[in-house]
Parts: structure tokens; C-alpha cells; sequence
């Protein structure tokens, strides 16, 4: 930029060389990050010298000695740390799985009822939004924990409702479908199988689009040895899933067991969506009635419907005469305060996504489809809500991430989360440098892990240009 | 255009009729069948909250946990015979936001419209009425008619001497250190040490200290996010993912125990300045992806115009791009702000007693025991209030600056 039209010979003084500055301010840059961490790093070398300790994970080993309140996984406070957190990324992990899943439900009807031609629908949305963003969410925790869920009676004279739900301070029951351990885990395996496929039938896809798979018998090779192992070990996930979904219930003596029933139930919602979208494109493009698709959904649905409801032997909680009830879905009272406050507070945040995602498709978009003839109901599926989408993923992203990392707030109202027991064991230990960085990478892996899944709805809505 | 029309036709849309209640019911909630069935489960619901909220606020709430404890939750430990040095800073912020209000609206030719001495009037009265500020209801009140006066003093010092602007700046600048000095002491003044500072006093400070620490580093990170220089930009990006990627809790709990153990031996800071540290360093990660947002809004032609008019890149920088980028990003940089401020209750946690803490604190007494609902509907309205009133200012900022549509 500096020298134009200037013969190569021309020297130029060295502070007016763009070029010199350039590589100078960088040199600069790295000497200052380089000593400024040494020194941390000496000092903290000191720090631990003097205390008397090195740094090392070799901890994890020791006896734990502290019981956390609730765990899936089997711990006893005699147990080493590494249980404990395994305990805590465990309890972590099942708040955030289901704080998504409700947030989105919650913020999508919020944001959709701001849409409303009810004028008492629309106030209350907005109402709620501007209620709950303004609120720290630490607040709202405490709220939920001591002045709502803390509120409930005592469990001998605990509040039923209708037989299904039971409420006391010792926490909730509710109905829950009779899965045995391995049941659930099989089901999990099962979605992860579906998603490791699903990804990896996505990089195949993509790279016999781009003609890669067949180009070369060297690539093909080198395609061959990636894909076999990891095929194989998703049906080897897949195998082991199906086992321990049938066999998780075989003391039950007339039937499959319970669990058998969710791979037919999945076939039948697939089989559903798949004459869904036969009867939109039948609907579009031969201006058909659909109400043959209609009839075949129907009685898809309602075959998949009393599977649910009869298959899977729900268990309404039994109440026991001294208080409590047994059977049905337990949940602990920090669990359910946590998860209540997370969804409200992250719902209000994703209904003003959907509502700016509505709102970014222009109007003419909606009057064109209207005036192609197309059903509002349609319109709003196929050209309305895909273009809404585009705009909705990316900062949903951040907010199902944000959840994740305010999951941590839980602690607060003595849930035994991640952070919880992390902080637990860094104040008996003395290891806070080791214990951070345990935390800082289970987050850093949550995030990646949400990252990569919205990424991959992301690329599927996307906009496909030239 | 041959023949132009005699009238032209107006621009502004056809005037709308406003409905008969009748017809506006009819529209907007018994418009079909479902919106019908959708009006009388909302009336329902709605029926069944508010009448039991207002049946527990009237009979079995008792308010007395706020009165009694306003001066904690309002200034946590805070010695009370230095309760004038706090006085005196909302005398001083009082004082500068009427200026500031005058300066701002030095064009508008009635300061005081209908509505403003309405809303004035309204302030004055809840005070007088209002059983928790009654017992200081002459200083509010005077206060008001400060912020009064200097609104109109600022309006016609305004209108005579120009550019009084970023004198009030330097004012506003200035003042934080008077307000530090004010709730430290030390010059004159007896000294009050940290740990009794507390209540909101010390959730604004912490936040006001947090969004101006973390404004500059924000900005500097998402430039070096955007540098051409790979060894800044990789910098930058490692620091932004890294801290993005961590829970604040996490961060802020480390920073309390992990600073000083980076630091040579007997350098302790104040757990209060750990707490900024931490706190800065977080949000200004979130910060500069604003920034980074606006940044990539302003088009390239922007920048190639101000470099073919020989403006080098520092000046290019600070003169044509940052303005615009910052325009832009306004938004999404309060909508940080507005999450620092509500983020500093995490600092509750930790054992400061800023408004939060200083609830629990209130509710650990025995003689307000369960008073939960009470103190944390209050602490509410206070954070609801506060960021409330960013999100409308940063509204009014957005209108202000939008000189291009």
C-alpha cells in the first residue's frame, strides 16, 4: 500500500514499512503473552511449592467422603472423586437434556402466542417476556426452590393430585412409563447411534456429492477403513441397545417387556412423517384432497397412541400410608426447582428468537404463497417457517449452550450438579487449578457437543445457493 | 409525470377508525370459536392468579421484613452514621442526570411537558405514600426538584455555551472516582473497609465498574478478532472461545481462589476487585462478539473510501469504522450490559452481600424466617426496575443515533 509505482531499488525507511510493523507488533505481542504467562506460571510453581504440593490429577484416586444428595450412578461417599463427578457430570447432564427439550417447548408456544389475533394471548406472551429477562436468573432459582417447590406440605400431608401427580416437600412424583435402568440406557445408546449415523451418513453423502467416494481406489480404500469400524461399532451400539431394551424386562413374563415397544413406536412416527410429506406434496402438486393420507396418519397415530399409553405400563405413583409414594418418576425437589427455573428463564429468551425469526420473513413471501392458492396451514409449513428457521438456529445455538452453562446456578439451591461437586471436592483437596480445569473442559465438551448438533440442523435449513 | 394530478395524493396511511368496545372485543378476542374457548381459559387463569396473589399480598404476606431491613438491602453493612456519604452520591448522580437531561434536550422546546410533570408528580406522590420511603420522603422529594432544577439549569447552559456535551462526560468520568472515594473513604474521610460495603449500593458499583472495564477489552478483542495479524487473531480467538465455553459461576469461584495463587507470595487483592477481574474478563468475551457482529456490518467500501482519502488505519479505525460498527451493535451491547448487572448476583454465592446476598441474609434471621416470598418479590421489582430501565434507555439511544433511516 506504501510503496506505489516506486522502483524496486528505492529503499524505504524502516518505521514508515507497513510491512515491519506488521511482523514487529506480532513478535511484540508473542514476548508479552510469553512472559506474562511464565510469570503466572512461576509464581504459581512457588505457590505450590510452599503449600507443599505438585500438580497432578493423581487426587482423583482418593477417597471422596462426602455424599451428594441424588445420583443415577451408584456412589457411596467412601467412593474415589473420580465417581463423584461422574455422579455430577451425570446430574448435570440429565438437567440440561431435558432443560433444552422443555425450554424450546415453552419458548416456541411463548413465541408463537405473540402472534396471536387474541389480544389477552399477546399481552400475556409479551408479559412474560418482559417479566422474566429482566430478572436475574439466580433469583428466579431461589424463587422457585423457597417459595414455591419449599411451600409444600410436609409428605404426611402431601397434595394428590387426581392420583398422577403428588406433590410435597420431599419432592414430585409423577406418572412415568415402568423402564428398567437398562431400558432407558438402551434408549439413550439408541439416539446416539441414530445421531452417530446420521452425521456419518451426512459426511458420506457429502462426499459422494462432491465425487469422492468413487474417485480413486486409494480413496476408496481410505474411505473403506474410516467407515467400516465406525459402522460396525454403531451396529454393534445398536445391537447391544435392542438386546438390553428386550431383555430388561424379560421377568416380565408375557410380553417383550415395555422397552421393546419404543423401536416400534419410532417406526410408526417415521412412518407417519414420511406420508406427511406425501400428502403435502400431493396436495401441492395435484391439488388433491389428502384424505387418504389422512386416514393411513390416523391410524398410524392411534396404533402408536395406545402403544404409548398401554405399552409402555405407565405407573401412576402408589401413596404409602406414612407419606411418599413409590413407583412412578421421582423427582427431588432441587431437581425440579432447577429445571422449572432454567425453562422459564431460557424460554423467555428463545420466544423472542422465534418471534424475531417469524418476524424476518417479509410479508409478501406470505401473500405470494397465499395467492399460489396454498392452505395457511401449508403456507406456514413450507414457505413461511423453513425461511423463519434459518434465522432461528444460529442463536437458539447460543441458548441451548447458555443453558448448559447456567445449569451450573443449580448449585445454588443444593442441587448436586457438575460445578457442585467440583467445587466440593476443590475445597477439600486444596486443588482449585486442577479441579477448574475439569470443569472448564466438561463445558467446553457440552458446548461442542450442542455446537455440532445445531451446526448439523443448521446446514439442513440453510439456504442452497450456487 | 404529464399531468400532475391537482392533489397529490397523500402519503400518510388512511386514518384508522378507532372501534367501538363492542367491535374491539369482537376482534380481538371472540374473532372464532377457538379464539373464543382461548379468551375464557386465559380470563380463567388469569382470575385464579391475581386473586390469589392479592389475597396472600393483603392477608398473609407480612411486609414488615422489608421496612425493617430496607437499610440493609440498600447498603448492606454500611456504617449508618456514614448513610450521608451514600446520600451524597445520589445527591451527586441526581444532580448530573438532570444536567445531562437538560443538555440532551436542549432543542426540545418544552423540557417539561404534560406527561413528565404527570410522571413527576406520580414519583413525589409514591414517596410521600409509599410506607418504605416515607421516613425520607423530604430528601427524595428533594431530590426530585434537583434533578428538576438542573434539567432546566442544563438547558440553558446548554443552549448559551456549546458543546457542553463532553464536559458532562468528563463530569459523569469523574464522579465514579468521587463516588469511590465517598464509599471508601480514606482523604478526609474514615475509612470503611470492603467487607462492609454491600446491598445494592454494591450490586451498581460492581456492575457500573464491570460494564466500564469491560467495554474497551471487548472492543480491542473483537478488532483482534478481525486483525489481519494471525498471532493477534489466534489470541483472540482462544480467549473469546475459551471463556465463552466456561460457566460464569465456575470462572468467578476460580478467581477467588486461583488469582492469588498466580500472583507472587502477599499479594492479595480485595476479593472485591477478584470479583471485577473476574467479571470483566467474562462478559468482555461476550462483548467483543457483539462488537464482532457490528463490526462485519459495516461494508468494505467503508473502509477502502477512507483509506483512499489517505487516512491511515488507526484514524480509520477510530473515525469511520467504530462508530458504525458500535451503531450497529448498540443492541446486543446492552443486552450484555443488562445480563453483566443481572450477572452480579452470582456473586451471592461467593459471599458478597450485594442485593441478593443481603436478602438471603435478611431471610437467615430467625425473626424473618419463610419470609421468602416477600424479599425475593422485592429484590425482584429492584433487578426488574433496573434492567427494565437500560433496555428502554438503550431503546431511546438506538432512535437517537439512527440518522441514516
Amino acid at each position: 500500500m506504501t510503496v506505489s509505482g516506486s522502483g524496486p531499488e528505492e529503499k524505504i525507511i524502516i518505521w514508515r514499512d507497513e510491512r515491519f510493523w506488521k511482523i514487529a507488533f506480532q513478535v511484540i505481542t508473542v514476548v508479552l503473552v510469553i512472559t506474562a504467562l511464565s510469570l503466572l506460571i512461576t509464581n504459581f510453581s512457588q505457590n505450590l511449592a510452599r503449600q507443599g504440593t505438585t500438580f497432578g490429577f493423581s487426587f482423583l484416586r482418593n477417597s471422596a467422603g462426602f455424599g451428594v444428595g441424588e445420583a443415577l450412578v451408584e456412589y457411596q461417599p467412601q467412593d474415589p472423586y473420580v465417581r463423584v463427578i461422574q455422579a455430577g457430570l451425570i446430574n448435570s447432564l440429565r438437567m440440561i437434556v431435558v432443560g433444552i427439550v422443555l425450554a424450546t417447548v415453552v419458548g416456541i408456544i411463548a413465541g408463537v402466542a405473540s402472534f396471536s389475533e387474541n389480544w389477552l394471548v399477546y399481552k400475556l406472551s409479551r408479559a412474560y417476556v418482559g417479566l422474566v429477562r429482566n430478572v436475574p436468573l439466580l433469583l428466579q432459582l431461589f424463587f422457585w426452590y423457597f417459595a414455591v417447590f419449599f411451600q409444600f406440605p410436609p409428605p404426611q400431608e402431601q397434595i394428590n393430585l387426581f392420583g398422577l401427580i403428588i406433590l410435597s416437600k420431599r419432592g414430585v412424583t409423577l406418572p412415568g412409563p415402568a423402564l428398567s435402568d437398562q431400558n432407558w440406557l438402551g434408549l439413550v445408546l439408541l439416539i446416539a447411534a441414530l445421531f452417530i449415523g446420521g452425521l456419518l451418513w451426512k459426511l458420506v453423502d457429502g462426499a459422494w456429492a462432491r465425487g469422492r467416494v468413487w474417485a480413486s481406489p486409494f480413496s476408496r480404500a481410505v474411505n473403506g477403513i474410516i467407515a467400516v469400524p465406525v459402522i460396525g461399532a454403531i451396529a454393534f451400539l445398536v445391537f447391544q441397545g435392542l438386546k438390553r431394551l428386550i431383555s430388561g424386562e424379560s421377568t416380565d413374563g408375557f410380553s417383550l417387556g415395555a422397552g421393546a415397544w419404543i423401536p416400534v413406536m419410532v417406526v410408526g412416527l417415521v412412518a407417519v412423517f414420511w406420508i406427511w410429506q406425501q400428502r403435502t406434496k400431493a396436495i401441492v402438486e395435484r391439488g388433491s384432497t389428502g384424505k387418504s393420507q389422512l386416514y393411513a396418519m390416523g391410524a398410524i397415530l392411534l396404533v402408536t397412541a395406545l402403544i404409548f399409553i398401554f405399552g409402555l405400563g405407565w405407573e401412576a405413583p402408589e401413596i404409602v400410608e406414612s407419606g411418599g409414594a413409590t413407583g412412578g418418576l421421582r423427582l427431588s425437589v432441587e431437581y425440579a426447582a432447577g429445571v422449572s427455573g432454567l425453562v422459564f428463564y431460557t424460554g423467555a429468551f428463545i420466544a423472542e428468537i422465534v418471534r424475531g425469526g417469524i418476524q424476518s420473513v417479509s410479508k409478501g413471501q406470505w401473500e405470494a404463497a397465499r395467492s399460489l392458492g396454498l392452505p395457511s396451514s401449508i403456507a406456514m409449513r413450507l414457505v413461511v417457517f423453513p425461511q423463519a428457521l434459518r434465522v432461528i438456529i444460529p442463536p437458539l445455538n447460543s441458548e441451548y449452550m447458555n443453558l448448559a452453562k447456567n445449569s451450573t446456578l443449580a448449585f445454588a439451591i443444593g442441587y448436586p450438579e457438575l460445578y457442585s461437586v467440583s467445587s466440593t471436592t476443590s475445597n477439600q483437596t486444596g486443588r482449585p487449578v486442577e479441579v477448574f480445569l475439569i470443569i472448564m473442559a466438561s463445558y467446553l465438551i457440552f458446548n461442542l457437543l450442542i455446537s455440532v448438533s445445531m451446526n448439523q440442523l443448521n446446514e439442513l435449513v440453510q439456504l442452497r445457493e450456487r | 409525470m404529464t399531468t400532475a394530478p391537482q392533489h397529490a395524493p397523500s402519503q400518510a396511511p388512511p386514518k384508522t377508525v378507532p372501534l367501538a368496545p363492542l367491535e374491539w372485543l369482537q376482534k380481538n378476542l371472540f374473532s372464532s370459536w377457538f379464539n373464543t374457548i382461548l379468551t375464557f381459559v386465559v380470563v380463567g387463569v388469569l382470575y385464579l392468579v391475581i386473586s390469589g396473589f392479592l389475597s396472600w399480598a393483603f392477608t398473609t404476606a407480612q411486609w414488615a421484613v422489608i421496612p425493617n431491613n430496607i437499610g440493609l438491602l440498600m447498603t448492606g453493612l454500611y456504617p449508618r452514621e456514614a448513610y450521608w456519604r451514600v446520600w451524597t452520591i445520589l445527591g451527586m448522580i441526581v444532580l448530573l442526570g438532570g444536567l445531562t437531561w437538560g443538555i440532551l434536550g436542549r432543542n426540545i422546546a418544552n423540557l417539561f411537558g404534560k406527561g413528565t410533570l404527570i410522571a413527576l408528580a406520580v414519583i413525589c406522590a409514591v414517596f410521600v405514600v409509599f410506607p418504605l420511603t416515607r421516613g425520607s420522603s423530604p430528601i427524595l422529594i428533594g431530590m426530585v426538584l434537583l434533578n428538576v432544577a438542573m434539567a432546566w439549569v442544563g438547558q440553558q447552559a446548554a443552549r448559551k455555551y456549546q458543546g457542553l456535551g463532553q464536559w458532562i462526560s468528563i463530569a459523569w468520568f469523574i464522579s465514579y472516582f468521587v463516588v469511590l472515594w465517598l464509599i471508601g473513604g480514606g482523604l478526609g474521610l474514615e475509612a470503611v473497609r470492603t467487607d462492609k460495603w454491600g446491598g445494592l449500593v454494591l450490586t451498581l458499583l460492581m456492575a457500573v465498574t464491570g460494564i466500564a472495564l469491560c467495554f474497551p477489552i471487548g472492543v480491542a478483542l473483537a478488532l483482534g478478532r478481525r486483525s489481519e495479524l494471525p498471532v493477534v487473531r489466534w489470541l483472540s480467538i482462544a480467549y473469546i472461545e475459551l471463556i465463552r465455553g466456561i460457566p460464569l459461576i465456575a470462572i468467578l469461584f476460580m478467581g477467588q481462589v486461583m488469582i492469588p495463587l498466580f500472583l507472587p507470595e502477599g499479594a492479595r487483592p480485595d476479593r472485591i476487585i477478584r470479583a471485577v477481574i473476574a467479571l470483566t474478563m467474562f462478559s468482555s468475551a461476550y462483548l467483543a462478539e457483539n462488537v464482532r457482529a457490528g463490526l462485519q456490518a459495516v461494508p468494505r467500501g467503508q473502509n477502502e473510501a477512507s483509506v483512499s482519502l489517505g487516512l491511515n488505519k488507526p484514524l480509520t479505525l477510530i473515525f469511520i469504522i467504530l462508530p458504525q460498527a458500535l451503531k450497529t451493535a448498540i443492541p446486543a451491547i446492552v443486552g450484555q450490559f443488562i445480563s453483566l448487572f443481572q450477572d452480579t448476583t452470582l456473586l451471592a454465592t461467593l459471599g458478597l452481600i450485594e442485593l441478593l446476598g443481603m436478602a438471603n441474609s435478611v431471610l437467615a434471621n430467625p425473626n424473618y424466617l419463610g419470609r421468602y416470598s416477600e424479599v425475593y418479590l422485592f429484590v425482584g421489582v429492584i433487578y426488574w426496575f433496573f434492567c427494565y430501565a437500560l433496555s428502554l434507555g438503550s431503546r431511546q439511544v438506538e432512535k437517537q443515533l439512527n440518522t441514516g433511516r
